[in-house]
């Protein structure tokens, strides 16, 4: 429990500070390098809530897919002139103005849900998560699967055609 | 308060992580950490999504975090797409400076 408990803290700082780093960065590697780090802790929170297969494919695909996709962009597109301007928008304390709006809002409900036990311990239907995965997404949820192939199929196409100069 | 892990130690984590996307994508100019804040707003639905799961042992939170890593992948590669033909158009990728539907 100790043990968790410790394991907990530590992937949360490494998420929120993953984060802090991603949005202040002035060079857009430094800040695709800290969002690696956030995307490693939130797998790491992923296996603390016992969900094995999502902790995987966090890895796989976020840290080995879309963060190289991030970076191959970041050396296609010349940032370097990027940098040196300013960072951040004339209207960044609106935007803060908006964040602590939401915080508000978002620690007031926390605070009423505070009541949330801890959660109970698992069941042993629970056992290989894998296993229940597929048996939920291959019969319970097909139809959402098949959009979802339709849907990375459109946006293949999509980034191609965007990206290519003549088609 | 803070010794046991419960359930709403992963939600106020996940509202931070929402809170620090929010504010990436609003102040930001540059687009690519605007598309990379999208990621953080997204991963923190994901640990909502799972510490729900596992709150009331149920897999189909799971599933749905499944289902938002796919469509968090078809976003970023539409938006590089887009930022590149924009790239190549405009020969900047500050989002303030790209105004041609602004009056």
């Amino acid at each position: 429990m100790l043990t968790d408990t410790l394991l907990f803290y530590l992937f949360a700082l490494i998420t929120l500070g993953g984060g802090i780093l991603t949005v202040t960065r002035r060079n857009a590697v430094h800040s695709a390098i800290s969002l690696i780090g956030s995307l490693i802790g939130v797998a790491g929170l992923f296996l603390l809530q016992q969900a094995e297969f999502l902790f995987a494919v966090q890895i796989v695909l976020y840290v080995g897919g879309i963060m190289v996709l991030f970076l191959f962009v970041i050396m296609l597109v010349n940032l370097g002139q990027a940098a040196r301007e300013r960072q951040f928008n004339k209207q960044w304390w609106l935007a803060l103005l908006c964040v602590a709006a939401i915080a508000a809002e978002l620690l007031f409900f926390l605070r009423r849900g505070i009541q949330l036990t801890a959660p109970a311990a698992v069941r042993p239907s629970m056992l290989g998560n894998t296993e229940t995965i597929a048996d939920v997404l291959f019969s319970e949820y097909l139809l959402p699967f098949e959009i979802a192939s339709l849907l990375l199929l459109v946006a293949v196409v999509g980034a191609v055609v965007m990206a290519k100069k003549r088609i | 308060m803070l010794y046991p892990i419960t359930t709403v130690h992963y939600l106020a984590l996940s509202a931070a992580l929402l809170l620090i996307g929010t504010a990436g994508v609003l102040a930001r100019r540059n687009i690519v950490v605007i598309l990379m804040s999208i990621e953080l707003i997204l991963n923190a639905v994901n640990i909502n999504l799972i510490a729900f799961s596992r709150h009331f042992q149920n897999v189909n939170g799971q599933i749905f975090a499944i289902f938002v890593i796919t469509v968090a992948v078809a976003e970023a590669a539409v938006g590089l797409g887009i930022l590149i033909a924009l790239f190549r158009n405009k020969e900047t990728v500050q989002a303030d400076e790209i105004e041609l539907l602004k009056w």
